[in-house]
């Protein structure tokens, strides 16, 4: 167990590694002159060369990366062009909205769409299985700007329930922050409970199959405690897999739900960022959010092996 | 795939195709409609999609302006028929550019032991990055430009084709065929292409219909947030865009354009899932299920 830990958290330092070449590499390559950008317009060559020699940008691109990724180690994402200031305090100010609207979807599509799967499996082929499985093909397909624009439509503005848009923070008393946030929410979980749905059913399906859920009904087990402790128990990992591999859907997903309710998250940043040309915030962001979604994924392969007492290292 | 394609000359066997698989033909029947409504835009009850008429801004649906005009008096039918355009070039550039750039990939990764390695630890890091992500990121530095916007979009699609190569190249290489064409001392080259290739295109053009649907999606998504397609260019994404500031006024602005949006990716969806029952229902695992 340890070993598989250790070897497990080895596995991510080439992911990691090759996602900052990437990162540093499109910057450094791409057009534009970080330090003539920094020095400004008025600037003088001698200007420019001196910022340049600031920046450690006359040294060569090895050494570069070495600086920056030592940099990042010291949690040192650089500077905003635009504000000048550090991208940690730009990503920090802005983390709240994001971190709120990603939890809400994560744990709204978990209770939503494991039931969900289960049902379906459970009475395959009748009409609540073509209803879950129609409405996962269906919900796959739906952008986060068609639903939540739908949603709005209706539930803001026909009905007059719920905020069209924005975002107040908890401080401001728990029921304006989740009157703001249902809408994003049910937006962004559509594409995540599809994928979750479509995954239960499938797992179940091949579960149910088994030669010890007839046992465990043959011994008289309630069905209840038949679908979800032995046949649900027996398909957390695909589920889990799932959950993991679309946190890269949700964090995608994010950026266009925060532009569609102005909600002034990380997503946000990212696309004013990419506006204003501010290349530093993109790549600090693009750090951060694949960081994310290696150390999610990370912890979801670990959690197998808590669980799941058949699989050894 | 042979017995398919010898049952598929004769018409009651097709129709019998389609009678098993209603969803290759709905997925077929909406591509076919779009790819006409995209050639045929001219000729569609169609004006300038780009003709600005100051005095005819936000117009409800008429004769004359089937669904309404935008903010800035454009015909909003007009622009969603060229709209098309993009969102199919985009889907089918994308596609094709990736797939034929991820099989080369994936089969030097298969083939040369050497090189697989790194070459997967490349593509593991690439699919780190969430594929929105990589896109605006090449985006940001490149500029909009279509061009830009397939290549941007490509980027992040290629791993998973290079995944799947590998896996099936993997596997046949061990069958007994591929075995003996080796003894025969077989160059790799013409290993490759002659008994290789053909049993990793059923699968690889599969996941060429998940690719397509993923890049229509994620062009849209990028013109929505006002960073692909470039703002004079019609596209489905951008109609959205110029659409957000005039969405209580004129709801129609947004849900047309999406709703289109959510029916092609629908279709080419479904479209893709057909097709894997259709040429390999033992693939239904492994493409296409969590992108």
């Amino acid at each position: 167990m340890v070993r598989f830990l250790f070897r497990r958290l080895l596995s991510i330092i080439p992911v990691l590694a090759i996602v900052s070449i990437i990162v540093f590499l499109a910057l450094r390559l791409g057009p534009g002159d970080p330090a003539a950008i920094l020095a400004g317009d008025s600037a003088t060559p001698e200007m420019v060369a001196a910022m340049r020699a600031h920046l450690g940008l006359d040294q060569s691109l090895p050494q570069q990366f070495l600086h920056w990724v030592v940099q990042i180690a010291h949690g040192d994402l650089g500077r905003s062009i635009t504000s000048n200031q550090p991208v940690t305090t730009l990503v920090a100010s802005r983390l709240q909205p994001t971190l709120a609207l990603a939890i809400a979807t994560i744990i709204f599509s978990i209770l939503v769409a494991t039931p969900l799967g289960v049902l379906a499996a459970w009475r395959r082929g009748t009409w609540v299985d073509n209803l879950a499985s129609g409405g996962a093909v269906i919900g796959f397909a739906l952008p986060a700007f068609v639903t939540g624009y739908l949603l709005v439509f209706v539930f803001a503005l026909k009905l007059q329930w719920l905020p069209v848009q924005g975002f107040v923070p908890l401080s401001e008393g728990f029921w304006p922050f989740g009157r703001h946030l249902v809408l994003p929410t049910l937006t962004l979980s559509t594409i995540y409970i599809a994928l979750i749905t479509r995954v239960t059913r499938a797992s179940m399906l091949e579960i149910l199959g088994e030669d010890f859920v007839r046992t465990a009904r043959a011994k008289g087990l309630p069905e209840r405690v038949v679908l979800f402790r032995h046949a649900l128990g027996n398909s957390a990992i695909p589920i889990l897999s799932v959950i993991g591999i679309g946190i890269a859907l949700l964090l995608g997903g994010v950026v266009v739900t925060e532009s569609v309710f102005s909600i002034p998250g990380l997503g946000r940043l990212t696309v004013e960022a990419v506006v204003a040309r501010d290349y530093p915030v993109v790549q600090g962001i693009i750090i951060l959010f694949s960081g994310v979604y290696v150390l999610i994924n990370l912890a979801v392969d670990i959690s197998y092996a808590i669980f799941d007492p058949r699989i050894s290292y | 795939m042979s017995t398919v394609v010898a049952n598929s000359t004769s018409f009651r066997s097709t129709v019998s195709i389609m009678r098993r698989h209603p969803g290759l033909v709905f997925g077929l029947v909406v591509v076919a409609a779009m790819v006409l409504l995209a050639i045929a835009a001219p000729w569609l009850h169609t004006l300038d999609p780009t003709l600005i008429r100051p005095r005819m801004r936000l117009k409800p649906p008429s004769s004359e302006f089937w669904f309404g005009t935008d903010a800035s008096g454009r015909d909003l039918w007009s622009r969603i028929a060229y709209g098309s355009r993009i969102s199919l070039i985009v889907g089918a550039s994308v596609a094709s550019a990736s797939l034929v750039i991820g099989l080369v990939i994936g089969m030097i990764a298969g083939a040369i032991r050497k090189l697989d390695g790194i070459i997967m630890r490349i593509m593991d890091g690439v699919m780190a990055i969430p594929a929105i992500l990589l896109a605006i990121m090449v985006v940001s530095l490149f500029g909009a430009a279509l061009q830009t916007v397939i290549i941007a979009i490509t980027l992040p699609e290629i791993p998973r084709v290079v995944r799947l190569t590998r896996s099936v190249v993997l596997t046949v290489r061990g069958e007994a065929y591929v075995e003996a064409a080796i003894s025969m001392g077989t160059p790799t080259q013409i290993l490759m292409i002659r008994h290789i290739l053909p049993n990793i295109l059923a699968p690889v053009i599969v996941q060429a219909t998940f690719t397509a649907s993923a890049a229509i999606l994620i062009e849209a998504s990028l013109s929505f947030l006002g960073i692909g397609t470039p703002s004079e260019i019609p596209s489905w994404g951008n109609i959205m865009a110029d659409g957000r500031n005039y969405f209580q006024m004129a709801p129609q602005l947004i849900i047309a354009p999406g709703l289109l949006v959510a029916l092609t990716v629908l279709a080419v969806n479904i479209l893709g899932d057909g097709l894997r029952d259709l040429l390999d229902p033992r693939l239904a695992k492994s493409v296409g299920d969590a992108r």
